[in-house]
């Protein structure tokens, strides 16, 4: 079963200290580095578009054609930013690439930098995972004494200055625009656009923003080459890439397959549903992406098979949930990220969040009112779209995409408490079934 | 309507070349290229609803209230989501369209301003903005009838002071930044931000740096919403019980519009009136705040005269018989002292009336430092120009244009707000390149982006006769220069020459609302109205000929020091005063001894002041709300304003001036400004030989020796003015007076902290300001801080050198040396 995985960026996880450089040049590391260092940057981009490696941040934008964009006649410095905000619920990708292997995302960001042409690179950590931020630290330290970073790299001529930037726990600077204000020093909000950043982004100058999967995938790429990496996955969605499994499963974590493995192939290696449930339901990307339920665990994981059934392939962060969960309580708590999160600068997303989180709490408590449903789905219809950037998009996808599932469990919030149709202690890893069932009145 | 020109209606407009097509809602459309969707959509009447857009600050795209549908971009392709109309410019071919006839907009429209409604009180009753409000309006055009929302609203503790005058309700707040856009691009003060996040976002400021901007009344008439409202009106009207009237702000010499909004006679509030060829949308604090100066106690209700050395309240028949006694009396040897707040017409009355009536050319509207060689300036390059009589000089819109500007003497934002709003446009929108010759970089001057041509007080002269190699003037190039030039000899001659020499133009930019329209007056001892040179006779037939008077006198006059120095010296026999303060002179105290000396003075005054207690006639005269007329700005453009409260038996200078020269038995023929407007315009302008251009030699400036500086000074905008009386909340908006000066001056000083800054007529103590960019050996004080005025403690003008020196700190205990018990 386990030859279904791939194991590329996550091949040296297992390794003694993997984290450190002399064990990561063990197995090869930075030899792209120097490979890449001889060729032009044109060529470097070359190789990288050909690959069909396409953003691993949630959209899937080509990247070698992003790195494309970067007008080169252009006379202002030319920036690299890595977006290291991991934030989307269920998302658990790239804050175990950067503890296990640092050095692989490191030397992924001197060659995008090279390819790019950029004197300076930065990756925008998110600020609460501070342990993750002092390894990225100590790898970058790490990677300038060994002269493949700072002045010079390799002989070469080329320079390179790379910064590890903390953020401080707005999940709207892993919007690449808030990103850059916050980097700039502002409050993160995202910025209108145009310009788009490869013309005017940090300092109003040229920038490749990249997700961190994406640039780690770039080592590889040189070393194996564009012909390897599009051997893996489908026509349109190329390579391997990281899968989070969490929730109701027996074994959750990262699993690294081609695109377009199923969740059922998945579920197999990771010991399928918690023993005695059924999945149902469950995100392919994270809390934004439309939830599918059982009856998709057959579609191909690439961008194009989740678009298929009008969902998004997102982070691939497999959130799965059995039958004891509580949808409505889920998006419930979902939309309260989302309040929370939502950086207050349109309308629909802060003013629609504020609202939806109400008619969704009541509805918790089994008061919901009639026509709730039908309002959830107009303020949905009123933020989907029109708010300023994918935020507020995101926060209605849980919801639509729920009620077109399972509207009967909205329908019961009219007169049940949500905890009473699914206690939720029954959810938990610790329960004991079947004598927790009978605790299960009020407790909340 | 597509907007194209024919060809046939002459230059001006002559068709464009680089105009976009595209369809709004079936209408073909041409509007030039960058234009926003938004205002493509207002060409044709199409009305789309918006808050954040504003078309005088960058977009922002945050209310989503002007969402459109896009079918084209002009590509062939639509764009899949509704798009705001206020961030998309124009592009060829692009379809459009609006709620006019796209069900998707118009529900994407109603959906947002749902969103806005459901976190927004439904206060509206007692809300300022209840009657005049976009948000109110907007819900009723493009809202639901009835709300769904049954759930709970967002609330905040009402209200909080994020200025003294400026006071933000939270809840009210639909968050658009237009206030917080305008302070950070248009004043370049961006003392608020939003902070915080989601529904809880909201206008915050620094703690320790309060909303303190010379333009911040800007945010509370730019708010969509009641969010922000201020001290001076917050609860004193609807909107629906208010008559606005156009007027002209009488603070400055910009010429702003404004709009003055009064209820039962009396003006509770006043707005920047929409001008774009002068203030745009924009007025400052003092031009919006500062119009209750005449309801104090000081104003003046009925004349007085002197009896047995005490004023005393006198009918109008006899003060008038009292003053004609006096004024007869004097014969020729009266001085007659207009300042700077009078109206184009009665300025002209006053120049009239001294000419055809007393028979002198005595007469100076210069109430602060001034010298020969300025009227002399005045006459030459000034005088006789402008728009009035048909030609342009420099314009708000022509310091947009240049490409550089050279400021001599000059600090726009303390001295003409609107000049620096617009060269602070300039240089973001443009990049405008500007110097100022000054003894430092003051924050105003920072915000313009000018550089600073360090120069010591009274050196102007010289340093613009050798001005760095890198400022290049040609003829596209502005010189501003500011009536303190007066205070340095040789500026203003050096200024003209360097004009010359380089073909750049000049404006002399001065501080007062009337200055500019007294020059064309003729209220200067040099000159007659339109600009004729005394010392010309055939300017004088002209005039006598137009007056028909026989003669008007031939000497040039007595400029306003001569004459109080003369009246102290009884060489005057009577001055007639008008709008003067004391205070304004150089040194206050030759002001009042020519006043106590003079034998009969005639005051003409709307408030009591030093001038009308010395008085041996008083004639109370209506405030400028209360009559019509029009001021000059500093462009020369004639800015009339007509009466915005009707009060019967309203007496203006014209008519008392009228009454005095029917008492003397001449007819001043002025019975209204509409007539005295009438004469000069009919007298026309100077055609004959303009008066020679002043060439003073550069002044040699004394060298500050241990201990000593020389002294720099002007006016802030917000000081101890007697305009500001009763505006407590703006007066509390001004800056905190401090002395600045150079680190090593302050340490050669052994200056820490305070200073102490004297001559021999006194001091003044101010906390120091170290300025990294100050010139070495001066020091910076404002002119008149409340109670801290140079004029009344030091009598001393910018240039004059001045000792300094380690002042006590304000809170230290006094040490009682004489013991306890003693």
């Amino acid at each position: 079963m386990t030859d279904l995985l791939t194991p590329v960026l996550t091949a040296n996880w297992g390794d003694e200290r993997a984290w450190k450089l002399v064990n990561y040049e063990r197995v090869g590391g930075y030899s792209a580095l120097r490979k890449a260092l001889v060729m032009e940057p044109a060529d470097v981009v070359g190789v990288v578009k050909d690959s069909g490696l396409r953003g691993r941040g949630g959209a899937g934008f080509p990247t070698g054609m992003k790195w494309s964009f970067i007008p080169q006649d252009n006379p202002k410095p030319k920036y690299l930013v890595v977006n290291a905000d991991e934030s989307e619920p269920g998302t658990c990708k790239d804050m175990p690439l950067m503890m296990a292997s640092p050095h692989t995302l490191v030397e992924g960001v001197i060659i995008a930098a090279y390819a790019i042409r950029a004197a300076y690179a930065f990756i925008y950590v998110r600020g609460e995972v501070l342990h993750v931020v002092r390894r990225l630290q100590q790898a970058v330290r790490e990677a300038y004494s060994a002269g493949y970073a700072g002045r010079n790299i390799l002989g070469t001529g080329y320079d390179l200055e790379i910064v590890v930037h903390a953020g401080a726990g707005a999940y709207i600077c892993g919007e690449e625009t808030a990103l850059l204000d916050s980097l700039e020093g502002r409050r993160g909000q995202p910025r209108l656009r145009p310009p788009f950043p490869a013309v005017a982004g940090l300092y109003a100058s040229p920038t490749v923003i990249n997700n961190v999967e994406s640039i780690a995938s770039v080592p590889a790429i040189i070393n194996g080459g564009a012909d390897w990496f599009a051997s893996m996955g489908t026509e349109k969605s190329k390579g391997m890439t990281i899968y989070s499994l969490s929730g109701h499963v027996n074994s959750p974590g990262q699993f690294e397959a081609p695109l377009g493995i199923t969740l059922r192939q998945l579920l197999d290696v990771a010991g399928g549903i918690r023993d005695g449930h059924q999945l149902k339901f469950w995100t392919p990307g994270g809390s934004s992406t439309p939830l599918l339920t059982a009856e998709h665990l057959d579609i191909p994981l690439d961008y194009e098979g989740v678009a298929s059934v009008k969902s998004m392939l997102g982070t691939k962060a497999l959130q799965c949930f059995d039958e004891t969960t509580s949808v409505v309580r889920t998006v419930l708590r979902w939309t309260e990220f989302y309040k929370h999160e939502s950086c207050g600068k349109c309308t629909p997303c802060r003013e629609g969040t504020w609202w939806l989180v109400q008619i969704l709490k009541r509805m918790e408590a089994g008061h919901g009112e009639e026509g709730d449903i039908e309002k959830l789905l107009d303020l949905c219809d009123n933020i989907l779209g029109r708010s300023f950037c994918a935020l507020g998009d995101g926060a209605t996808s849980p919801i639509t995409s729920a009620i077109k599932f399972f509207r009967e469990e909205f329908e019961a919030a009219m007169h049940t408490p949500a905890w009473e149709l699914f206690p939720y202690e029954r959810s938990t890893i610790f329960v004991r079934e079947p004598a927790a069932a009978t605790t299960s009145a009020g407790a909340h | 309507m597509t907007v194209t020109a024919d060809a046939k209606t002459g230059d001006e407009l002559a068709p464009r070349e680089d105009l976009v097509t595209l369809t709004i809602d079936d209408v073909e459309v041409s509007v030039p290229k960058g234009t926003l969707v938004i205002r493509a959509a207002e060409l044709i009447g199409i009305d789309i609803p918006r808050f954040c857009d504003h078309p005088l600050l960058d977009p922002v795209g945050a209310c989503r209230q002007c969402l459109v549908e896009i079918p084209d971009a002009g590509n062939g392709r639509g764009m899949p989501k509704p798009q705001a109309s206020c961030t998309i410019e124009v592009a060829p071919g692009m379809v459009i369209k609006t709620q006019v006839t796209s069900p998707v907009a118009d529900k994407a429209q109603h959906g947002q301003l749902e969103f806005l409604l459901i976190n927004h009180p439904l206060d509206c009753p007692i809300c300022d903005k209840g009657g005049e409000c976009p948000l109110q309006n907007q819900a009723m055009s493009h809202g639901n009838g009835e709300t769904r929302f049954t759930d709970v609203k967002r609330t905040y503790p009402k209200p909080i002071n994020i200025s003294a005058q400026v006071l933000l309700d939270r809840e009210r707040c639909v968050l658009c930044a237009r206030c917080t856009r305008f302070s950070e691009q248009v004043a370049g003060d961006p003392f608020i931000t939003l902070i915080e996040r989601g529904a809880l976002q909201q206008v915050g400021i620094y703690e320790r740096q309060p909303f303190e901007s010379y333009f911040s009344g800007n945010t509370i008439q730019i708010c969509p919403v009641g969010a922000l409202t201020s001290a001076a009106y917050r609860f004193r009207s609807r909107p629906f019980d208010l008559v606005s009237t156009p007027s002209v702000a009488e603070h400055d010499a910009c010429g702003s519009a404004i709009r003055v909004d009064h209820r039962r006679g009396i003006v509770m509030r006043r707005l920047a009136g929409d001008d774009p060829e002068v203030n745009e949308e924009w007025i400052t604090d003092k031009d919006r705040f500062a119009f209750r100066y005449g309801r104090g106690e000081d104003r003046l209700t009925r004349p007085l005269v002197r009896e047995d050395g005490a004023l005393r309240p006198a009918s109008w028949p006899e003060a008038i018989d009292v003053a004609v006694r006096g004024l007869a009396a004097a014969g020729s040897s009266v001085g007659v002292l207009t300042g700077g707040r009078l109206t184009l017409e009665d300025a002209y009355g006053y120049s009239k009336f001294a000419r055809s009536v007393l028979g002198t050319n005595n007469i100076d509207f210069r109430s602060r430092p001034h010298t020969a060689e300025e009227a002399d300036f005045l006459a030459a390059t000034v005088a006789g120009t402008g728009p009035l009589w048909g030609d342009w000089g420099v314009t708000y819109a022509e310091l947009e244009r240049a490409s550089s500007v050279l400021m001599v003497s000059f600090e726009p934002e303390e001295e003409a707000g609107t000049v620096f709003l617009r060269l602070r446009k300039a240089f973001r929108k443009k990049g405008l390149t500007s110097w100022t010759l000054a003894p430092y970089l003051s924050n105003g001057a920072r915000k313009m982006g000018a550089t600073l041509i360090p120069t010591v007080p009274g050196a102007e002269a010289s340093v613009l006769e050798h001005l760095p190699a890198d400022v290049v003037l040609d003829s596209r190039s502005v010189i501003l220069v500011g009536e303190r030039a007066a205070q340095s000899s040789g500026a203003l001659s050096a200024v003209l020459s360097l004009s010359q020499q380089t073909g750049a133009r000049l404006a002399w930019i001065p501080r007062r609302a009337g200055d500019r329209g007294a020059i064309e007056a003729g209220c200067l001892p040099n000159l007659l109205p339109g600009g004729r040179p005394v010392s010309d006779a055939a300017a004088r037939i002209d005039t006598a000929t137009t007056w028909s008077v026989d003669a008007v006198p031939s000497l040039e006059g007595r400029d306003a020091d001569e004459m109080l120095i003369s009246a102290a010296n009884r060489e005057l026999a009577a001055l007639i005063v008008a709008g003067v303060d004391p205070s304004d002179f150089i040194d206050p105290q030759v002001a009042i001894d020519g006043l106590e000396a003079a034998g009969f003075v005639v005051s003409i005054e709307a408030r009591a002041s030093l001038v009308t207690e010395r008085a041996d006639v008083v004639f109370p005269v209506s405030l400028i709300e209360e009559r019509a007329g029009s001021f000059m700005n500093w462009e020369g453009r004639h800015r009339r304003f007509e009466v915005v409260i009707e009060k019967n038996n309203s007496m203006t200078d014209l008519r008392v001036l009228s009454a005095l020269a029917d008492g003397m038995g001449s007819d001043l023929g002025l019975r209204n400004a509409a007539r005295a407007r009438a004469e000069l315009l009919e007298l026309g302008r100077w055609e004959g030989q303009r008066p020679a251009a002043p060439r003073i030699e550069p002044a040699r400036v004394g060298r500050p020796g241990h201990g000593t500086a020389v002294l720099a000074t002007w006016r802030l905008a917000l000081d101890a003015s007697r305009a500001l009386d009763g505006e407590g909340p703006l007066r509390a908006t001004a800056r905190t007076p401090v002395a600045r000066m150079s680190a090593r001056t302050a340490a050669d000083g052994g200056v820490d902290g305070r200073v102490i800054i004297g001559n021999d007529r006194g001091s003044l103590t101010l906390p120091v300001e170290i300025v990294p960019t100050m010139t070495d050996g001066v020091v910076w004080v404002p002119n008149r801080a409340p109670g801290l005025a140079v004029s009344e403690h030091l009598a001393a003008s910018a240039g004059d050198i001045v000792t300094i020196g380690p002042a006590a700190q304000p809170d230290a205990e006094p040490v009682d040396r004489t013991g306890a018990g003693s």
